[in-house]
Formats: structure tokens, C-alpha cells, sequence
């Protein structure tokens, strides 16, 4: 189990290489960083020639994908443009922990992620919790009393929330919630922002304005996972251990919660680590509608400017984290599963 | 399951009867799946839709700004309203259908043509051209989609110059969002070929081409690939639905096919701004996007179960 943990990381060693290589053409690529710099004024050409040289825009794709990576501090940079080389540089490279600054912010790129990376996670984990008690609830309940009416409506249901665009559910919901309730004097939900600035980052106040963000989220995705309940949930009831288990005289109760879901939540391990890179793309644009300042917004706003070095920081972080959940999700089934063996 | 009662009768049916080919087996099956019945229905309706309503509406009617009747609700003049330049919405909704589905189909065909390129090359092959091929796909398939969308929609934008086909002018944009799409979706289609096919070419009859003399390009082209065509006609069907939903995702971020074409994901740009006071101009395109791809995931639906080749034997 060791090697093969050990194996599947250094595994991971050139995947990350390689995915940072595609962002980082990619990105570069994508529009003139410069173009927003000065915020409304025009750069003189001058000054364009002095930052592009300043943020090492001049150099070769290749080198300055090198020096994203590895720094510039072990060598000299020519600073004036007069062709001679002239101190050190100043930058560590992403190995060395440094993702570089922020161009539109002037600020180190790991500094503004950590600011809203908490933001994200508070969306984040609330979703996948609510996500997994509604997908377990309606896909037991729907394979327990297959082709009831109830199971009809939840398919129905599934499939609608499936084929919905997230953020014409978003503007629906935010219509019936926060429109809709305001004019017939209900409480409505919030529909932008984290926290109400006159009350302050409560945790009272960052719940109620999660309400709407959340359910958008999750409707999403419990309409797919609820379907993988229900058939895996089907699969395992009729199989011999669990009329075993009726046979027995165990109660209804136990022979589902106690052998039959033991079994049929495995693979849902399997899917919720591999979507994970699903939800967090569901984030750019749930973030952007509900004004939740996360990484999603944070990305937007960063391919909006060109900002690279965000881009990047933001872009290869996740990359990173897709990889490791894949790996952690393959790791946790061996533990869950006995049957399993990677070896 | 269901248990079926073989009878005498059944037996002689089966004997008079000629074998059925594969396709009207799945036929067969496909007809059986009620879903899958009511999203062909669901498609026919929104196909009429977009080209029997083109016959009512000229495309200039869904261009035509009109300023004295800018945001007005829904009226017998325009069924569904107009929009902030007081164009018509249904006649929008037309047009745009149109280059929605348009750009669907074709960002599928990008797709499937890339993944089935790649993982057949990669399948078939092996060594050094699969593990390359191989990580390759799997570093793109490790960037969420999204994110990829964005950065290549900005890596290509404003490159392609307006064009004219049929005698209607698309901005070169809608080329831009097609490959786009179709760049970002190839890798779960390869990673089925390739499977399928290092399953394929262990079997005889590959061996049998090759005693022949068949070259690797009719090996790979014309006796794996039409073994792995079940698989691939699915995951198309479904592409479609998805490169429909990542149009309007592409669009709503501002970054989709630029006006005065229209396409439901661009008509839902800047949707957000008119979310309380005129919502039917982002209602009716999402309902329009919302039953397209519903039909279609039906249709895909029962594609799968009636091209399930390991349910292929148990037919009637």
C-alpha cells in the first residue's frame, strides 16, 4: 500500500508539469496584460517597453515559463533594456512556494488567494454535506419504493435539475426567493455578498446569505448523484447477503442502514472526489451571480484583467487539488472496500 | 429484471423468423424506452420550432432594434416580449436556436473527432505514442472544464473575421466557440476508445486483417473502429446536450458568440440585470436551452441501454 501511495505521487510529479505548461501558454496567450494596467489612462509606449521588461513579458514563452517555475534570483536580469545584464532577480518560482505578484494588485498572488480560498470552502463543504444527506435520502427512499409516485417525481425532478444551465436556476431561484418573497412581504434571501456590511461577518449573517448559493449548487448536483444512489442502492438489495439478512429476522432498519448502504455509499466516494473539479467550475459562475467573493470570482475577475500570475496561482492550486482527491478518493476505497488491492 | 415465459410459440417465431441486425435490435429496445420516445419528441418540437418559425420571422426581425418599445412584456405584437434594443424575443429565440444547436452538432463533431483520433492512435499503438498521447489527455482532463473554456475562448476571440455561409453573415465567433467547446471535451471520448480498442486489437480477427496484408489505417478505420461505435454514438448524443450548456456558460460570462447574432446563451448575458423587472428575457431562452438538452439526455438514455452490448443477446 506504501508503494503503491508512493508511486501513484511521484505520478503526479509530471502531470502537474505538464497541465502547468498547457495553462501557462495558454494563459500568457489569452489577451495584453498591460491593457488594464494603468487602470484608465493609456500607457505611453515607453512605459509599455518598461514593464513589459519589468514583468519579464519580453523573454521567449519557454523562458518565462522556466523562470514562473524555478525564479530568476540565481541569475542576473538586464533591468534597463541596454543589453547588459545588471543584478540579481528577485523572484523564487513557484517550486519555492513563490506564485509571483498580483499584476493588477501589486500584492504577492498566495497572499490575495488565502484571503478568499476560506470564502470557497465555506460554499464548498456546506454544498457536498447537503449534497450527500439529499442524495442518500432520495436515492434510498426512491430504490426502497421503486416506481412509487414519489420515485417518478424524484426522476423527473433529476433529470430537469441535470439539463438546467447552474445560473438560469440561480436566476430562477433568485426570483422566487428574493424578487417574488420581497414583493409578498415574506422573508427573502439575500441574492449578492457574503454579509450584510452593517451587521457585519456573522456567522448568522454568512448563513443566510449562503442559503441561495448552496441550493443552487446543490439541486445540481444531488439530481445526478440521487440517480447513482438509486441504482447502486437497487443492485445491492437484491443481492443473497441481504435476503440473508431479512432471513435472519433483522428489521427493515438495520438490513438497510447497517448492510445495504454500507454498500451501495461506496461508490458515491468515487464520484463526489471526482467531481470535485465539476463543482469547483460551478463555483466561477454560481460566485460571479451571487456576488460571493471566492476563487471562482477571483478567476473571473483575473481572466478579465489578464492578470497571469493569479491565473496561474489559481489555476495550478486547483489542478493540484483535482490530483490529490483523485488520489485521496482511490486511497479511502481501499480502506472501505476490502475487496480492493492495489498491488 | 424481467423474466420472459419462453413458450412453444415463442420458438417457432424465433426459427421462421431471419436474425435480427444489430440495429434493429437496438431499434427494438430503444422503442421500448418511454423517456427516450418523449425526448425525440422533445426534439422534434424544438427543431419545428427553429425552422418552421423561421418562415414567420426573417432573421431581420430577430436584428431589428426598435427603440420606441425597448423592455416591453409580453404582447400579441411580440409573444415574448422585447428585449433592452427592443428586439422581438420570440424571433430571437428562433434565430439563436438555431446557431445554438448548430454550434452543439458541431463542437461535437470537433470532439469526437479529436477523441476518437487520439484514443485510437493511442489504443492501437501503444509504447511510447500512448504514454504521451495518454498524458496529455489526462492533464487536460485534470483542468476543470470551466476554467479551460475561459482561457481558451480569451486565447481565441476576435481571431476569425466575420464570414458568410448561405447567405447569412456569422460573426466569426460562433467558429471560435465550436472549437472551443469541441477542444475542451475530447478527452473522456478518447479514454473510451483507447480502452476499447486495446481490448479490440488482441482479438483474431484484427490478426486475421493483418495476415491479409491490411495496412494499420484500414485496421484501425474500418475493422476496430465499427466495434467501438456504440460507445462513441452515445457519448456524442450526450456531448451535444453539454456543448448546448457550455455555450450558454460561455455566453453568460460574456465571452460567447458577439451580437448582433444571436444564440440563447448570448441572449442571457447580462440576464442578471433585468432578474427582477423583465424576466422574460432570460426565462424564455433558459426554458428553450433547459428542453433541449432534457430531450436530448433522454434520447442519450435510451441510446445507452439499447446499444448496451452486454444486454445485445437478450432481445425480446
Amino acid at each position: 500500500m506504501t508503494r503503491y501511495i508512493i508511486r501513484r505521487l511521484l505520478q503526479t510529479i509530471p502531470l502537474l508539469l505538464i497541465i502547468s505548461v498547457i495553462l501557462f501558454v495558454l494563459a500568457n496567450k489569452m489577451g495584453d496584460p498591460l491593457a488594464s494596467f494603468g487602470g484608465r489612462r493609456r500607457i505611453r509606449s515607453g512605459d509599455r517597453e518598461r514593464l513589459t521588461r519589468k514583468l519579464g513579458l519580453d523573454k521567449p514563452i519557454l523562458v518565462q515559463y522556466a523562470i514562473w517555475l524555478v525564479g530568476n534570483d540565481w541569475m542576473k536580469v538586464d533591468i534597463d533594456g541596454d543589453g547588459i545584464l545588471d543584478e540579481y532577480g528577485t523572484r523564487k518560482g513557484v517550486l519555492r512556494g513563490d506564485f509571483g505578484k498580483s499584476f493588477m494588485e501589486k500584492r504577492p498572488v498566495l497572499e490575495i488567494i488565502k484571503e478568499r480560498v476560506s470564502n470557497t470552502l465555506i460554499l464548498m463543504l456546506t454544498c457536498e454535506v447537503v449534497i450527500l444527506i439529499f442524495s442518500l435520502l432520495i436515492g434510498i427512499y426512491s430504490a426502497l419504493r421503486q416506481y412509487s409516485t414519489l420515485d417518478y417525481v424524484f426522476t423527473a425532478f433529476s433529470f430537469i435539475g441535470y439539463s438546467m444551465p447552474i445560473f438560469w436556476l440561480a436566476l430562477i431561484l433568485m426570483y422566487i426567493f428574493a424578487v417574488n418573497f420581497k414583493q409578498w412581504g415574506l422573508p427573502y434571501f439575500p441574492t449578492i455578498g457574503m454579509y450584510d456590511l452593517a451587521v457585519g461577518r456573522t456567522v448568522g449573517q454568512i448563513t443566510w446569505h449562503m442559503v441561495l448559493p448552496v441550493a443552487t449548487i446543490s439541486i445540481m448536483s444531488v439530481a445526478g448523484y440521487s440517480r447513482y444512489v438509486r441504482s447502486q442502492m437497487l443492485e445491492v438489495i437484491s443481492q443473497d447477503y441481504i435476503r440473508t439478512a431479512y432471513a435472519k429476522g433483522l428489521p427493515e432498519r438495520m438490513v438497510i442502514m447497517g448492510h445495504a448502504l454500507k454498500n451501495a455509499a461506496l461508490p458515491l466516494v468515487t464520484i463526489v472526489g471526482m467531481d470535485l473539479p465539476l463543482l469547483l467550475s460551478g463555483a466561477v459562475v454560481t460566485e460571479s451571480i451571487f456576488a460571493w467573493p471566492g476563487m471562482g470570482r477571483l478567476f473571473w475577475s483575473a481572466a478579465q484583467d489578464t492578470d497571469i500570475p493569479v491565473l496561474m496561482g489559481i489555476l495550478v492550486i486547483i489542478s493540484a487539488l483535482v490530483v490529490i482527491f483523485q488520489i485521496i478518493t482511490d486511497i479511502t476505497y481501499t480502506f472501505l472496500d476490502p475487496r480492493i488491492r492495489y498491488d | 429484471m424481467t423474466t420472459t415465459e419462453v413458450t412453444w410459440e415463442f420458438f417457432e417465431e424465433q426459427i421462421e423468423r431471419p436474425p435480427l441486425t444489430p440495429a434493429q435490435v437496438a431499434w427494438r429496445r430503444f422503442r421500448r424506452h418511454k423517456m427516450a420516445l418523449v425526448g425525440v419528441g422533445l426534439l422534434i418540437a424544438i427543431f419545428l420550432y427553429v425552422t418552421v418559425g423561421a418562415f414567420f420571422y426573417s432573421e431581420a426581425d430577430a436584428n431589428r432594434t426598435d427603440l420606441s418599445i425597448t423592455l416591453s412584456p409580453p404582447s400579441p405584437d411580440h409573444p415574448l416580449g422585447t428585449d433592452g434594443t427592443g428586439r422581438c424575443i420570440l424571433a430571437r429565440t428562433i434565430y439563436g436556436g438555431q446557431i445554438s444547436v448548430l454550434i452543439g452538432l458541431f463542437a461535437v463533431i470537433v470532439s469526437v473527432t479529436v477523441g476518437v483520433l487520439i484514443g485510437a492512435i493511442s489504443g492501437y499503438y501503444g509504447g511510447h505514442i500512448d504514454a504521451i498521447l495518454m498524458r496529455f489527455t489526462e492533464a487536460m482532463f485534470n483542468i476543470p472544464q470551466l476554467f479551460l473554456l475561459i482561457l481558451l475562448a480569451k486565447f481565441l476571440s476576435g481571431k476569425i473575421p466575420t464570414f458568410k455561409l448561405l447567405g447569412r453573415s456569422f460573426s466569426g465567433s460562433v467558429i471560435v466557440i465550436i472549437g472551443v467547446i469541441g477542444l475542451t471535451s475530447w478527452m473522456y471520448l478518447a479514454r473510451i476508445v483507447r480502452a476499447n480498442f486495446l481490448s479490440l486489437k488482441e482479438q483474431e480477427f484484427v490478426t486475421a486483417a493483418r495476415c491479409i496484408g491490411s495496412r494499420n489505417f484500414s485496421i484501425i478505420f474500418e475493422h476496430i473502429l465499427p466495434n467501438s461505435v456504440a460507445p462513441i454514438v452515445v457519448a456524442a448524443t450526450l456531448g451535444v446536450a453539454s456543448a448546448i450548456i457550455n455555450e450558454a456558460y460561455v455566453s453568460f460570462l460574456g465571452l460567447g458568440v458577439q451580437p448582433p447574432t444571436a444564440t440563447w446563451g448570448n441572449m442571457l448575458d447580462q440576464a442578471y440585470h433585468h432578474l427582477d423587472s423583465e424576466p422574460w428575457m432570460w426565462f424564455f431562452p433558459g426554458m428553450l436551452i433547459l428542453l433541449t438538452v432534457l430531450g436530448i439526455n433522454f434520447v442519450g438514455d435510451g441510446l445507452r441501454d439499447a446499444l448496451d452490448p452486454r444486454a445485445l443477446t437478450q432481445t425480446e
